[in-house]
């Protein structure tokens, strides 16, 4: 287990000498300001907007929201690329560059090296994730004077979204090429955003069947069903048409949401993780 | 005392292809043993077995008593691959450091300081690994392969990049790890090498051992030619033997006109023995 840190200080020494975190910090600002000056339109857009008078909808409830909704999307997608990308070449990827091998022969069991390539990326995905979208947050409430009903969980379910994800590419990692893993978890990753976006448009219509497929699929890809629970959570106290509106919306949260789907997330990480190990212990390299 | 490497019919099956069809081979203590065969014949298989990368189908490995890829039997080797690759931002010294750190060697600085020096690379210990040809890699390669003093080193083919003033330094280098007592398996298809430094060569054919023994065994005489009036004919001996092969055939009325010792190098041994397989 005294590895388990020596191997985390080599993954981040080599992402920072590859200058992994110079390009994902320039991007995160990019991405900030573009959302703080989304923000400042959308704010001064709303003063123009006149809602009739008998539809019972708080128009900036609605945008702040919105936006939220949308930055904890951005959290989310750029977690998960920094995380696919600090672990999509662990096993095989470094094995056919001949990287691994070295390391592996040493006295350090193959569980502990995957233990700690993921807890390496976790180490860095999970406080990009809280900190850019706390980040987002105090960019709306300035901005529009907004704040998300739940401010902290949110961001916390969604790097345990993305520590799935990591989970999921360590386990790919084993298997597939660098390339090919990249491509199988991204599509996997959209896969879990189209069910998703296909649910709430189920309830809205009141498809059961759609509805069913999306229950299926939030159980399929719990870093999915993270994501919309946190952002059921954004608004969580909202209610009236506003809260309904919101709902319907891309990034009302799901309808599959809480304990159950929580739980089964931590289940999944685990089927995952033992997959994992399983499969790398029997790998030859 | 268990041996730095015993090898009992060992087998290795990818899918259809038959790498090693059960090979036995020890290595013991202090020898140094070149694995030589064409390219395909299992050295590598073999080798990777033996530091536990890969799991074979049957037979055993152990390396110091202890089953091949447990951690008391990686505990105890060095190893250098054949296609390897170490981080190009990476300077010796700290390619040292991690190794030392995985390996829990507790040599320091002055562990570090001693293989570079070993390998000359003290100079340029600062220097990045990317910044060195193929060929240098392979001294910080062999360094890495060494920190934790392990007892049994496994070379993988460790002078085929280089050039022959670096295949020379690495003859040097392994005359000098036989000094210090460490066991040795070198992987080659280069027979010059495992001929000037070898204690035993093992010949390594489609994954079956067809040739074993010194340098000196393999080379052996194969008899002498004794010439004389009745014709050409071979006799059983040696050079010590003709002499008395001479006189006997003097005794028998026979007209020597000439004796010709035979022997063979190692090459010819390989090449009878790989059936003029090219590597
Ligand atoms: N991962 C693998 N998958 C399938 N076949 C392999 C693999 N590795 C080696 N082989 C085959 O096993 C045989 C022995 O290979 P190897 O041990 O690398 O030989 P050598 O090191 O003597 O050149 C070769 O026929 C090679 O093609
Ligand atoms: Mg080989």
């Amino acid at each position: 287990m005294s590895a388990v840190p020596v191997i985390v200080g080599y993954v981040l020494r080599e992402a920072l000498r590859r200058r992994v975190f110079a390009v994902v910090l320039i991007l995160t600002i990019v991405f900030l300001v573009l959302f703080w000056i989304a923000n400042h339109y959308v704010h001064s857009e709303l003063g123009k907007l006149r809602v009739p008078p008998d539809v019972p909808v708080d128009a900036r409830t609605f945008a702040s929201a919105f936006l939220s909704g949308l930055a904890l999307f951005a959290t989310m997608f750029l977690g998960v690329v920094l995380a696919v990308f600090l672990t999509l070449g662990a096993v095989r990827g470094d094995a056919e560059r001949g990287l691994l091998q070295p390391i592996v022969v040493r006295p350090v069991g193959r569980s502990t090296f995957l233990f700690a390539r993921f807890l390496g990326a976790v180490a860095v995905t999970a406080p990009y994730v809280v900190v850019v979208d706390l980040a987002a947050v105090v960019i709306t409430g300035v901005t529009m004077d907004w704040w998300p009903d739940r401010i902290v969980t949110p961001p916390l379910e969604v790097a345990a979204g993305v520590a799935v994800v990591t989970a999921l590419s360590l386990l790919g990692s084993v298997f597939l090429s660098s390339t090919a893993n990249g491509i199988a978890i991204f599509m996997l990753f959209g896969a879990g955003l189209v069910a998703g976006l296909l649910g709430t448009i189920g309830h809205a219509i009141g498809s059961t069947a759609i509805k069913h497929a999306s229950t299926v699929a939030s159980y399929v890809t719990p870093f999915e069903a993270l994501y919309q629970d946190a952002l059921r959570q954004l608004t969580a106290s909202t209610s009236g048409l506003t809260g309904f509106l919101l709902q319907l919306g891309p990034f009302g949260g799901a309808y599959v949401h809480g304990w159950p789907v929580r739980l089964w997330a931590v289940a999944f990480f685990c089927l995952v993780g033992a997959a994992a190990l399983s499969g790398f212990r029997r790998r030859d390299l | 005392m268990p041996a730095a490497l015993a090898v009992r019919g060992l087998a290795k099956r990818y899918g259809t292809v038959e790498a090693l069809g059960g090979v036995d081979l020890d290595v013991t203590e202090g020898e140094l043993v070149g694995l030589l065969g064409p390219n395909g014949a299992g050295k590598s298989t073999l080798v990777k077995i033996a530091c536990g990368l890969i799991r074979s189908s049957s037979g055993e490995a152990k390396v110091w008593g202890a089953p091949a890829g447990s951690r008391s039997a990686r505990r105890a080797l060095g190893y250098l691959a054949e296609l390897f690759r170490f981080p190009g931002w990476m300077s010796a010294d700290e390619l040292l450091t991690l190794h030392q750190r995985l390996s829990g060697s507790t040599g320091g600085e002055r562990e570090r300081t001693e293989l570079l020096e070993l390998v000359a690379l003290r100079e340029a210990r600062g220097r990045r690994v990317e910044t060195m040809s193929k060929g240098m890699q392979q001294r910080p390669g062999i360094a890495q392969a060494l920190v934790g003093t392990p007892r049994l080193l496994l070379l993988d083919e460790p002078t085929s990049a280089l050039d022959p003033v670096g295949r020379r330094t690495v003859r040097t280098l392994l005359e000098e790890l036989r000094s210090r007592g460490i066991s040795v398996l070198l992987n080659s298809h280069l027979l010059s090498e495992v001929e000037l430094v070898c204690d035993r060569v093992v010949i390594l054919l489609a994954g079956k051992v067809v040739a074993a023994g010194t340098p000196a065994e393999l080379a052996r005489a194969r008899g002498v030619e004794l010439d004389t009036d009745g014709g050409k004919r071979m006799v059983d001996g040696t050079r010590d033997d003709v002499p008395r092969i001479v006189a006997e055939a003097v005794a028998r009325g026979e007209r020597v006109y000439g004796v010709r010792v035979l022997t063979s190098t190692l090459e010819d041994v390989y090449l009878e023995a790989v059936g003029g397989e090219t590597s």
